[in-house]
């Protein structure tokens, strides 16, 4: 926090405005990490696909809040504030994965679309 | 105009040492300190909407776990051109809304318009990009469980654009009317403040439809991609009404990604006995339908955000011409744009979950 302060002083007040350099590195960088999550799906990675493509959101969305948001110049209430939410997800997720796959096997699929409908749709 | 009406704010409440403040509540020391309650607050607000978001993703979780054939069958509908669109158009209304959070710190009005103007007319340009994907899929039954068609009959086939387009669009056809006739009165009577607000929500209103012609070119040329197949695959099938769309496709040279049918018959023809059925069982027995019960539900509640951040922007849009912000107020700004971002994030990974799984 006191090496924004002074980052900030000049005369902005309390505002440390991000430098457009910054802002169009990471635009492009995003974009760059785009293009790289659908080159990897044509890859036929198998079971670590989702892996791959979840790392590289992750990556994306790191970028985003850490330079986009200003995280990096935040108070670290506000960053531990935000961050704990994903502690939560984990755990609403995890639960529930592990709790669903400890009854599996006493599942059935229910059959929803048992009729086959014919398509509304008519060619023209 | 701001000066008169923080001079009446003051006269009022006698609070002559915030005479450069219009905008600071008189419960804050100062500017600073109600820009960091500010702030905490819309973080605050952002973990509400992770949490709230999560349940989908469990849902998601949850469903894919357990059967992961019925998304590798189902994700193949989704055009995948279009959601990657879709994430560029969102990435690029994210910077210009962080630029346009610099420009507020720097007291660049015109710069400030500017990005906010960029921000809608991006907001706009996704919608209308999801209004032909939605109603592509609508046409093609592609519907929630219970209204899903199955995509093995051979009725499933759409061409044209959906009647379902028309009723979507007439909103937005509104806004270019409404807008346009709004923006013309503005620059005759010379209010150029208002004018100033009138041109960026008629130029968000028309984003629209350059949203829904990105839509149909790129489904075109999905579609082309398609008919190309289906030659190949029944040379005696001709259809006339591919003109247009093999056009496209051969400006394109090489489709990169095979349409979804076509996809389909590669999957089943190679070994039709054994393949088929389960793939049959996948489509019918209750399995694509929950994909896009899946599908609508987060794209959905993704896109009433673009509409709430539209909604917001536009606001800030109107307080952005009348010069309100400044590097000492700028709070709404950055507020709205930490929501923004977080609605980009929450595309960021949607678009890999639905869309690209192979």
């Amino acid at each position: 926090m006191s090496e924004h302060k002074s980052h900030a002083g000049k005369h902005h007040g309390f505002a440390h405005p991000a430098s457009i350099k910054s802002l169009l590195l990471v635009f492009f960088a995003l974009i760059i990490l785009t293009w790289l999550t659908v080159f990897q799906s044509t890859l036929k990675l198998g079971s670590i696909e989702l892996v791959v493509s979840l790392t590289i959101a992750t990556i994306k969305a790191s970028l985003v809040i850490l330079f986009f948001m200003h995280m990096i110049h935040d108070k670290p209430l506000n960053a531990i504030a935000f961050l704990s939410s994903f502690i939560f997800v984990a755990l609403f997720l995890g639960f529930i994965l592990m709790d669903v796959h400890g009854y599996k096997d006493s599942y059935e699929f229910k059959n929803v679309d048992s009729a086959p409908k014919v398509a509304a749709a008519t060619p023209e | 105009m701001t000066s008169h009406e923080h001079d009446s704010h003051d006269a009022s409440h006698g609070h002559g040492e915030h005479a450069h403040m219009p905008f600071q509540a008189h419960h804050f020391d100062d500017p600073e300190q109600q820009f960091d309650a500010g702030k905490l607050g819309i973080w605050l607000f952002l973990v509400t909407e992770v949490l709230f978001f999560s349940g989908m993703f469990c849902a998601y979780a949850l469903y894919r776990s357990l059967h992961p054939e019925v998304f590798t069958f189902a994700s193949q509908y989704l055009n995948e051109t279009l959601g990657a669109t879709n994430t560029g158009v969102l990435l690029f209304s994210s910077l210009s809304m962080a630029w346009g959070v610099r420009c507020a710190q720097m007291r660049q009005r015109t710069g400030l318009v500017i990005c906010l103007s960029v921000t809608l007319g991006c907001a706009a340009v996704f919608l209308g990009v999801k209004a032909i994907e939605y109603t592509h899929k609508w046409e093609m039954g592609l519907l929630p469980a219970g209204e899903y068609v199955s995509q093995f009959l051979q009725t499933s086939h759409h061409e044209g654009l959906s009647s379902w387009l028309y009723v979507l669009s007439a909103v937005p056809a509104l806004c270019v009317v409404g807008f346009g006739i709004w923006y013309v009165l503005c620059v005759m009577s010379g209010n150029k403040q208002k004018a100033e607000v009138a041109g960026p929500f008629l130029v968000t209103a028309l984003c629209y439809f350059l949203g829904v012609f990105i839509g149909i070119v790129f489904q075109n040329a999905e579609a082309a991609a398609h008919a190309k197949h289906e030659t190949a695959a029944h040379a005696s099938d001709s259809h006339p009404d591919h003109d247009q769309a093999e056009h496209t496709s051969d400006g394109h040279g090489e489709a990169p990604e095979q349409s979804a049918a076509a996809k389909l018959v590669s999957h089943v023809e190679p070994n039709s006995a054994p393949g088929a059925p389960t793939l049959a069982a996948v489509d019918q027995a209750g399995g694509a339908g929950v994909f896009f019960s899946i599908y609508y539900c987060m794209t959905g509640v993704h896109a009433v955000h673009i509409l709430g951040g539209i909604a917001v922007l536009a606001w800030l849009l109107v307080r952005a011409t009348k010069d309100h912000f400044n590097e000492e107020y700028f709070g709404p700004v950055d507020y709205v744009g930490l929501y923004w971002h977080l609605v980009d994030l929450i595309w960021i990974y949607l678009f890999p979950l639905l869309y690209l799984i192979k």
